[in-house]
């Protein structure tokens, strides 16, 4: 009984300490506030989670790389991928990019995953809603930014 | 009240409680998988962002429940058999424990299958509610395997139900996953604060397909658990007497 005893108490001790490991390295992606701060590795690829900023997707004519913003409200990061996107990529949707930063301060894609919420609605509902919301942020001040908008196709 | 316990522990009268209380089970499984299935995937709306392909949440969602609750019954029977050494709480873990296996396969693979056309990959390392689901699988493994290499049925009840126990503490890890870490895997749609985040005529189907497959699991379970106190009572006496009917020479 004393070995289950230990057995069970060091099988414990490791869960507790891959839990911890969890906390701080396994995080599967980063936020993009932590990039901007520099908390991350410099030549070693990671994830990087956000929104895709609406009218910064821009790709060249006949060009399969294409280039985007990923926000996260308060930071953007610029992200570069030439490869084949998933179904649900569009803009203001939730994605995370797998890669490294380039010399240019660019993020450097070789995977795009995209993220969805948990909610699920009939497309009418999910119509009306964003009908809504364009009234509301209509009615209250316009915020977009010029300098963004040329990028837009 | 004991009484009853006694005689619900007793491997006789479990034998036969059991056979009864099956079709008490298959019927409401049987009822309300089918209700499910045709109202989740040819009535209830599409999803505005992943079209139809939403309704594998019908499978794999009732499927990663199971998988869990399954665990916990596994869990908490196999400590009951330790703590009140009875012999019939460890044959309840032992059947949990295939049947968690194999719904846990399910939800891991449904879930890939989701993954590979909706996030862009069927499988992602490290992300930490993909990699405690199959913590969870390799948890079955162990057990099942610790169980299989221990010929002394008494013996492999207790330390299988040491390994058991200590396993438990991956299910709140898989449930909050999404919550505590940062996850491709979005956050739980149906308990969650402010209700569940899907209207009803898509959500009715997936509560009836997880109650349906609750009732599967039970019925399953019973089946199995059958064949499991007649394998322990091979030696004894009532066994023999039901395979030999009186007086009859096998």
């Amino acid at each position: 009984m004393l070995a289950v005893g230990l057995a069970a108490l060091g099988i414990l001790v490791a869960t507790a300490l891959t839990l911890s490991a969890f906390q701080e390295n396994m995080m599967f992606y980063v936020e993009i506030s932590d990039v901007k701060a520099g908390k991350v590795p410099n030549n070693r690829n990671f994830r990087v989670g956000g929104l895709v900023k609406t009218g910064s997707v821009h790709r060249e004519e006949g060009e399969i790389e294409l280039s985007f913003v990923l926000t996260d409200t308060a930071n953007e990061l610029t992200v570069v991928y030439d490869g084949v996107l998933p179904d649900l990529f569009r803009e203001g949707q939730g994605i995370i990019a797998h890669g490294r930063m380039g010399s240019d301060g660019n993020f450097m894609a070789d995977t795009v995953l995209a993220k969805h919420d948990e909610n699920y609605m009939p497309p009418e509902v999910a119509g009306s809603l964003a009908k809504q919301q364009a009234a509301n942020s209509a009615a209250t001040t316009e915020e977009t930014d010029p300098a963004t908008e040329e990028t837009t196709e | 009240m004991w009484k009853f316990f006694h005689k619900l522990a007793s491997p006789p009268h479990f034998y036969d409680l059991a056979n009864k209380i099956i079709p008490w089970f298959i019927v409401p499984a049987i009822l309300l998988i089918t209700y499910g299935t045709i109202a989740g995937l040819f009535f209830a709306p599409m999803d505005y962002q992943q079209k139809d392909a939403f309704r594998i949440i019908y499978i794999h969602v009732p499927a990663a429940y199971i998988s869990m609750m399954a665990y916990m019954t596994m869990a908490i029977s196999a400590g009951i058999g330790l703590i009140w050494r009875m012999k019939l709480a460890h044959a309840v873990a032992a059947a949990c424990a295939p049947i968690g296996a194999w719904f846990t396969f399910l939800a891991l693979i449904t879930g890939s299958i989701w993954g590979r056309p909706m996030w862009g990959t069927w499988w992602e390392w490290g992300d930490p509610r993909l990699t405690s689901e199959l913590i969870l699988l390799f948890l079955y493994f162990g057990y099942l395997a610790l169980r299989a290499a221990i010929d002394d049925t008494s013996k492999a009840d207790r330390s299988s139900a040491v390994l058991a126990l200590v396993g438990a503490i991956n299910i709140p890890i898989i449930h909050f996953s999404v919550e505590w870490w940062s996850s491709l895997h979005q956050g739980p749609t149906i308990v969650r604060e402010g209700g569940p985040a899907m209207p009803m005529e898509m959500l009715l189907p997936l509560l009836a397909m997880i109650l349906g497959f609750t009732f599967f699991f039970g019925a399953v379970l019973l089946r199995r658990l059958r064949t499991e106190v007649l394998y322990r009572e091979r030696r004894t006496g009532w066994v023999k007497r039901m395979i030999q009917p009186a007086g009859g020479e096998a």
